[in-house]
């Protein structure tokens, strides 16, 4: 594909502040009452979190700086405290991600004291791969995908840390809490490890590994009383507030930064918008919202008729797609 | 799964209500515990339209779902124009193809009362592994019945599975009520039928519901339908019944993670399985028999007086004890029984079968044995409880067994907790879960063995000798030159005043081991045997000699495991299968080759080379004094 001349550059478009104090109401600074319900949770990831460093050779925690990864690293520190986690954090970059994410990504990582390793598919810089030119899929495919394969084959791990939770999408709700890869990184839905009790299989034989999802019994509503109750930062995108945006019939698209393209005819317009899940930015529609606080994103959620992922357009490419992303390796 | 009745109008009733504040979610969320629970049932008794329908009345369906559902109906539901619920959760492309459940899924709901896991499992026979998967984390059962077919083999099957994994609680959903114009007399005839089966199977029978899915009689609202029934509705029964605890009180911790952030911290990491401790309680480390008190209870968010079930903490004891992963922690006065024999239900659940004397990995809590299945008593037909007498097992079997160990481990009954009474097997190469066990009791006469801890140790009878005791581990062909070599070491031993002994494969066989053959099975008593007696000669401070060929890389591992990676070199006797039988010491190839030997390492029965030796000698090449020089260097350079 190539660029359609008709398509404008739209330069100067946006400069991201990273404002943390966001989000904590200041008013309920006192930590609030923890629930039987996220105690439960909580205790039950960190001993998948434990048991996975303890018999793993080899592992990683992915980072993908949304809130699930936030509350997965939190639990990660809560597991071995007082010593720091016992892995280092990877972000396998699309490039495309939000200005904002960046700048949160490296402070996380400075506070954590952790090794951050940040792999970008050296074929996607050489071929400019990017969302714009070539779909949302192929995008996807090639930074996200085959990205994270590089990243895990040249470090070796044997055990990677995903932030996925079951209530996201149909065919994680059939996927196992350690679930198996092969050697080339496959998921095969029919050949899942029986998973029983709390006791999990970490054995792998060379090149293969297992991706371990501590969040898997969590929800969204879950996932944000839990940043509630913790006061966990996070990216500051979550929070409405005024944003410019190119508002389109199948999403709002935040103009994050110069290579942000539109369509003839289409404007830039300040409008107060915030994200529920965050991805590349040209992939990743923003919702109208008046929710500044984490207090007013759990009403929002509690009242709302649309799931987590409608604004995510890589779950649209077709019928059973996450499933067949998983089975290419995706996580 | 499907039904094939035409969708009632309910179904498009999406109730909603509006949250205003905050304050008030917060309040309503601080009281809520969670229920886990599985739906079971033949198939088409409707299980997918029933989870399809509660998560729809908790309107935990979002509209870009219901947009989903709507296209998904029309190419692949069978309700005709209306929604088929079914397909909110048969999620997996070939599920959808095929309109049937291949395997577990979590869904997530909640009312204002509760949260709800619930494990949505397949009704085909084939699948009972994953019905066995789905009700392992379930405090109660939803069987599921056809109005007009009442209690079918497969019902029996579920009951009996509900029983087998300790389900606390079964309810009877009479569902499709609205296909039998909703009568009484139906209701009682199967409810009575599912009283006896319940009573036989010691199911603890907590409600019979009349409902319709389809419909939505009797799920969240009362049915207009069933003014004769007097019980709960579906959710109103699953909002009150009392998640199940733990049976034993006694407090039992496996050690997950030993965690030493810098030298003055040493804290030990795992999740409470059952009972509670205190700052200040005496506990008993279960293999060593040492014993200690809890100094703190250590969390991210401060040190905690006590804790309890399921949670997870550090514990930093007064002592220095040796205690890491894989050691159980237990109140001083209530120890855990230690065994290397028990019996227990098995559950297959690979292609290949379960063979008896096959070794397998077992995983019960942190801890890790080798096991092997030593008999098969009687296999269950899960479909009347019936005992088959059975030689091996095949994917979906349920037997009971008794399995030995490479090493004692610290056990419950099953009964009495399910982290210390279940286990997984692997398969040794695939690395799959191939089985589940459920303990029912120890093999040992001695039940009540506990390890004393002695007052002499092994580090004051190293002082007295001056030096530390070892295991020097030789593998390798018959001929070799492990038995040689041995010799040779132990003599350059004794000349520098070393205590030593050497344990040769041939002398042991004559004594402590004639009672056993040349089987795969024996062969692995055989090394066990020998791997406890050099154990025991090293903590008496003795540099202990073996040279038995030990072809079985796992069992290699095993002695290694036993005696302390740090204490054993392994030494492979590396000569090639020519120089060996060309040598014949023993005239054993000979007799091999002539079809006398059938279990001949090397010829008949396979020897598997160690893959990281701490030393590899091939006396084929190497002259006997240079490879005893080697040997006595390395002994030297370990401490």
């Amino acid at each position: 594909m190539t660029a359609n001349p008709q398509i404008r550059i739209f330069l100067e478009a946006y400069r991201p502040l990273l404002e943390l104090s966001r989000g904590t109401d200041s008013s309920s600074a006192v930590r609030a009452a923890s629930s039987p319900h996220l105690n439960r949770l909580e205790a039950e990831s960190i001993h998948i979190i434990r048991e996975a460093v303890s018999e793993a050779r080899n592992p990683v925690m992915l980072f993908s700086i949304g809130k699930d990864s936030c509350v997965m690293l939190h639990l990660a520190r809560k597991a071995f405290h007082p010593s720091p986690p016992p892995f280092p954090l990877l972000h396998v970059d699309t490039r495309w991600k939000f200005q904002e994410m960046y700048q949160f990504r490296d402070l996380v990582a400075r506070d954590s004291g952790m090794t951050l390793l940040v792999h970008v598919n050296p074929e996607a810089i050489a071929k400019d791969i990017n969302p714009f030119d070539h779909g949302s899929a192929l995008h996807t495919d090639i930074t996200k995908t085959e990205g994270l394969k590089q990243a895990l084959d040249h470090h070796r791990f044997d055990l990677v840390f995903g932030g996925a939770r079951r209530d996201e999408e149909k065919s994680r709700a059939k996927e196992r809490v350690f679930s198996f890869r092969t050697a080339t990184h496959q998921w095969d839905p029919k050949r899942q490890r029986p998973e029983l009790w709390n006791l999990y299989n970490t054995r792998t034989n060379p090149g293969e590994s297992i991706r371990v999802f501590p969040l898997s019994n969590w929800t969204e509503f879950d996932i944000w009383h839990y940043i509630h109750q913790e006061r966990i930062p996070v990216v500051p995108l979550y929070f409405a507030k005024p944003r410019p945006v190119v508002a389109r019939a199948d999403m709002i698209m935040l103009v994050d930064d110069e290579r942000c393209r539109m369509l003839p005819g289409e404007d830039i317009e300040i409008r107060t918008v915030r994200f529920r899940s965050l991805g590349c930015y040209p992939l990743t529609g923003a919702i109208e919202s008046g929710a500044k606080t984490i207090e007013d994103i759990l009403v929002e959620l509690a009242n709302s008729r649309q799931s987590e992922r409608q604004g995510r357009k890589i779950d649209t490419d077709g019928n059973s797609s996450m499933e067949k992303k998983k089975q290419e390796g995706y996580f | 799964m499907r039904q094939a009745k035409k969708a009632a109008p309910a179904i498009c009733r999406a109730p909603t209500s509006t949250i205003a504040s905050a304050g008030d979610l917060l309040a309503l969320q601080a009281g809520q515990d969670t229920l886990r629970f599985i739906t079971c049932g033949s198939v088409d008794d409707g299980k997918s339209t029933l989870i399809g329908r509660l998560l729809w009345e908790s309107q935990q369906i979002f509209d870009d779902q219901l947009l989903a559902l709507e296209a998904d109906s029309k190419r692949h539901g069978t309700q005709g124009k209306d929604l088929d619920l079914a397909l909110l959760i048969d999620g997996l492309a070939a599920e959808r193809e095929q309109g049937i459940t291949i395997d577990v899924a979590y869904r997530f709901f909640s009312s204002p009362k509760r949260r709800f896991i619930v494990a949505d499992s397949p009704g085909h026979e084939q699948y009972t592994r994953n019905m066995i998967t789905a009700a392992s984390t379930a405090d109660v059962a939803v069987i599921l019945v056809d109005a007009r077919l009442g209690i079918l083999t497969q019902t029996q099957r579920h009951a009996n599975l509900v029983s087998l994994m300790g389900i606390s609680h079964a309810v009877l959903a009479i569902n499709k009520m609205d296909l039998v114009s909703f009568d009484p007399d139906v209701f009682s005839a199967i409810r009575s039928d599912f009283d006896k089966l319940a009573s036989r199977l010691q199911l603890e029978h907590t409600a019979t519901i009349p409902i319709s899915a389809l419909r939505g009689d009797n799920i969240l609202e009362r049915s207009e339908h069933t003014a004769w029934y007097d019980g709960p509705t579906l959710m109103g029964y699953l909002e009150t019944v009392a998640p199940s605890s733990s049976e034993s009180e006694r407090f039992v911790f496996p050690v997950q993670w030993v965690n030493r952030p810098h030298p003055d911290f040493r804290g030990l990491s795992g999740t409470v399985a059952n009972g509670r401790v205190a700052q200040g309680d005496t506990v008993r480390i279960t293999a060593s028999g040492h014993t200690a008190r809890v100094d703190k209870i250590v969390t991210y968010d401060g040190d905690r007086h006590a804790a309890g079930e399921a949670e997870a903490i550090t514990l930093v004891l007064d002592r220095d004890v040796d205690a890491s992963r894989g050691d159980i922690i237990t109140a001083a006065d209530a120890p855990l029984e230690v065994t290397d024999q028990f019996e227990a239900t098995v559950i297959w659940m690979h292609e290949d079968p379960g063979l008896i004397g096959r070794n397998y990995e077992l995983k019960l809590a942190t801890q890790w044995a080798t096991a092997s299945i030593t008999s098969i008593k009687h296999r269950v037909d899960v479909n009347t409880g019936a005992h088959e007498s059975c030689r091996q097992l095949a994917m979906n079997d349920i037997a009971l067994c008794n399995l030995a160990l490479s090493r004692p481990v610290a056990f419950d009954s099953y009964r009495a907790s399910r982290t210390m009474g279940g286990f997984i097997l692997i398969d040794r190469y695939s690395r799959a879960t191939v089985a589940a066990g459920l303990i029912s009791h120890n093999l040992r006469r001695a039940q009540n063995v506990h390890r004393q801890s002695l007052t002499i140790t092994r580090k004051d009878r190293e002082r007295q000798n001056g030096h530390n005791g070892k295991v020097i581990w030789f593998t390798g062909l018959s001929g070799a030159g492990k038995s040689t070599l041995a010799n040779a070491l132990e003599q350059e031993l004794h000349a520098q005043g070393k205590r030593t002994y050497i344990l040769d494969g041939d002398n042991i066989r004559q004594g402590l081991n004639k009672d056993l053959g040349f089987t795969e099975r024996d062969r692995v008593e055989n090394i066990r045997r020998v791997a406890e007696v050099a154990k025991l000669m090293m903590d008496a401070g003795l540099i202990v000699m073996t040279a038995f060929i030990s072809p079985f890389r796992a069992e290699r591992e095993m002695a290694c495991q036993l005696i302390g990676k740090d204490n054993f070199i392994e030494v492979y006797v590396g000569t090639t299968l020519e120089i060996c039988e060309q040598r014949d010491t023993k005239g054993l190839y000979k007799k091999a080759r002539a079809g006398l030997l059938p279990n001949m390492t090397g010829i008949g029965s396979p020897y598997e080379a160690p893959e990281q030796p701490d030393i590899t000698i091939d006396t084929g090449t190497t002259p006997l004094p240079d490879a005893v020089r080697t040997l006595i260097e390395r002994i030297n350079d370990t401490p």
